[in-house]
């Protein structure tokens, strides 16, 4: 239909209402967003935003009360591993090790058991544990888990990777690591990543696009370039005009 | 750190030893050498237990039976908790799982649940005829609910994340049940069984109490009524060292099958 390049995602006229205790509350609005193959774009606001919803709307965890949500094209239905996600909680299967989180969507889809050991091998050295290949989840730390649940969906040949505030619960110095590791790998991997944060410092640093959203009801209130240089410098005075600004659009809540 | 597990065995031990020493030398100054005393004192039973076990002090009626007695109550234990494994196992993932399973079944066995499982010896007796099947039926009784309550409780407390990440990677909704219910709920499944070996133990003991001839809750039942307390007292001796036996191995199996959690393995 369009003449321009298609889309990876399309969401288009997407409400949400969800029924809380006989009071219809509006979780997201009228939200209308186009992701092209291999942005990363963060979407940023307080809680009740809308935020998560949407990302997990994207990801086929809830369905829209009304609008669309296509990728390629096609209607997204069921959670698939074309939409890995990865969950603040870290949501790994605490009975298997490293290596068996790692490899779990690739044997759960039936690849032949040579090729799965091969991409375990080949993305839990790329998140580098490959000393904690046997390590059961439990005897890691946060910013493992993380790596691990990253690993995850790489090695399940994601094209787009939802990220729910991901580092949201790591200490300062392991979120700036994983920042750095992730967009190296964004930049190698070429994937489409879609950030859902409440830092507005987190999502300059990172995003090609920031989306802002606001609460009461949950919408999208702007859609921003960064055109800063990679790699970014928060110290420098141009990344801090733009934290200026969004501060100012969040208005009052950073 | 050099081997503080082994410093804290060592140590442990002595700790452990305290109490049962303190017991054993209370039992001996308090029995010992009064003829009148209705409990008979530690040396004097632990000499019965030995004739009970090889002979040669005796050699009444009872020497050298204790093996025989032993192996009927275990093969009573180990056969009833089986049966209750094989029934309430299925029985519980399909409860906790199927609505309508749950909704046929559940009410009733939970009404069922209350009463004691001491309460269905009379019955038992008159459906099973007096002897070994009512106790076998006891302790399939008395095993069943742990596992079942257990069981329920695991493959309904999944963590609603693991079947989201489950499903992002491409689990199919039929390998969901293996892939992520079955373990998920593993540690849960697995005390139920150890709770349900343990009620076996001790049902054990009130099944074999009425016109079971072999057994260790028979040999203490008669005994009482030949006033052989030693033979009372090294029956109950030998019950505990089963039970503690079989809760170790147990354990001992959940530590290698449930390592990955930090309640059991770690």
């Amino acid at each position: 239909m369009a003449a321009e390049p298609l889309n990876i995602l399309d969401i288009t006229h997407v409400t949400k209402r969800f029924d809380f205790q006989g009071q219809e509350i509006v979780a997201l609005q009228d939200a209308t967003l186009s992701i092209r193959k291999g942005e990363f774009v963060c979407l940023i606001g307080p809680s009740g935003c809308g935020k998560s919803t949407l990302l997990r709307m994207i990801g086929g965890f809830e369905t829209a009360s009304e609008g669309k949500l296509d990728m390629w094209g096609k209607p997204i239905g069921e959670p698939g591993p074309d939409r890995g996600m990865v969950f603040q909680d870290y949501g790994l299967f605490p009975w298997l090790t490293v290596a068996k989180n790692v490899g779990f969507g690739p044997a759960a889809r039936g690849r032949p058991a040579k090729e799965v050991a091969e991409t375990t091998k080949r993305f839990v050295d790329m998140v580098g544990l490959t000393r904690f290949a046997e390590a059961y989840p439990h005897q890691l730390s946060g910013g493992m888990k993380q790596r691990v649940a990253i690993a995850r969906v790489l090695a399940n040949e994601a094209e787009v990777v939802l990220m729910d505030e991901p580092f949201g619960a790591l200490d300062a110095m392991t979120r700036e690591n994983l920042q750095q590791e992730l967009l190296e790998i964004w930049q190698r991997t070429k994937l489409t990543v879609i950030f859902v944060t409440h830092a507005i410092e987190e999502a300059i640093l990172m995003a090609d696009r920031i989306v802002v959203m606001s609460p009461g009801p949950g919408r999208i209130v702007a859609d921003e370039r960064v055109n800063l240089p990679r790699p970014r410098d928060p110290t420098d005075p141009d990344f801090n005009t733009l934290r200026r600004h969004f501060a100012a659009m969040l208005g009052g809540h950073h | 750190m050099k081997n503080p597990s082994a410093l804290g065995g060592a140590r442990g031990l002595l700790l452990a030893l305290c109490a049962p020493l303190l017991f054993l030398a209370f039992w001996h100054y308090s029995t010992a050498g009064r003829p009148f005393s209705l409990i008979p004192p530690p040396m004097d039973v632990g000499v019965q237990l030995w004739d009970l076990a090889f002979g040669g002090v005796w050699d009444d009626l009872y020497s050298r039976t204790l093996a025989e007695h032993a192996l009927a109550s275990i093969s009573r234990v180990y056969g009833g908790f089986a049966l209750a494994a094989a029934l309430a196992l299925p029985l519980g993932m399909m409860i906790g799982r199927i609505w309508l399973v749950r909704a046929l079944l559940d009410p009733t066995l939970q009404l069922m649940r209350p009463i004691p499982v001491t309460a269905w010896l009379p019955l038992a007796m008159i459906v099973f005829g007096i002897g070994p099947r009512s106790a076998f039926f006891l302790v399939f009784l008395g095993a069943f609910y742990p596992i079942l309550v257990n069981t329920i409780f695991g493959v309904r407390n999944v963590e609603p994340r693991l079947f989201e990440a489950a499903r992002m990677l491409g689990t199919s909704n039929s390998a969901l049940f293996w892939k992520v219910v079955l373990p998920a709920s593993l540690p849960s499944i697995f005390t139920g069984l150890r709770l349900g070996l343990g009620f076996a133990w001790v049902v054990i003991v009130v099944g074999e109490m009425t016109g079971v001839q072999t057994g260790l809750g028979a040999i203490i039942m008669e005994a009482r009524q030949l006033s052989r307390t030693e033979i009372v007292i090294s029956g109950m001796i030998t019950i505990g060292l089963l039970g503690y036996l079989s809760d170790y191995a147990v354990q001992l199996i959940g530590k290698r099958l449930l390592r990955w959690s930090p309640q059991h393995g770690g």
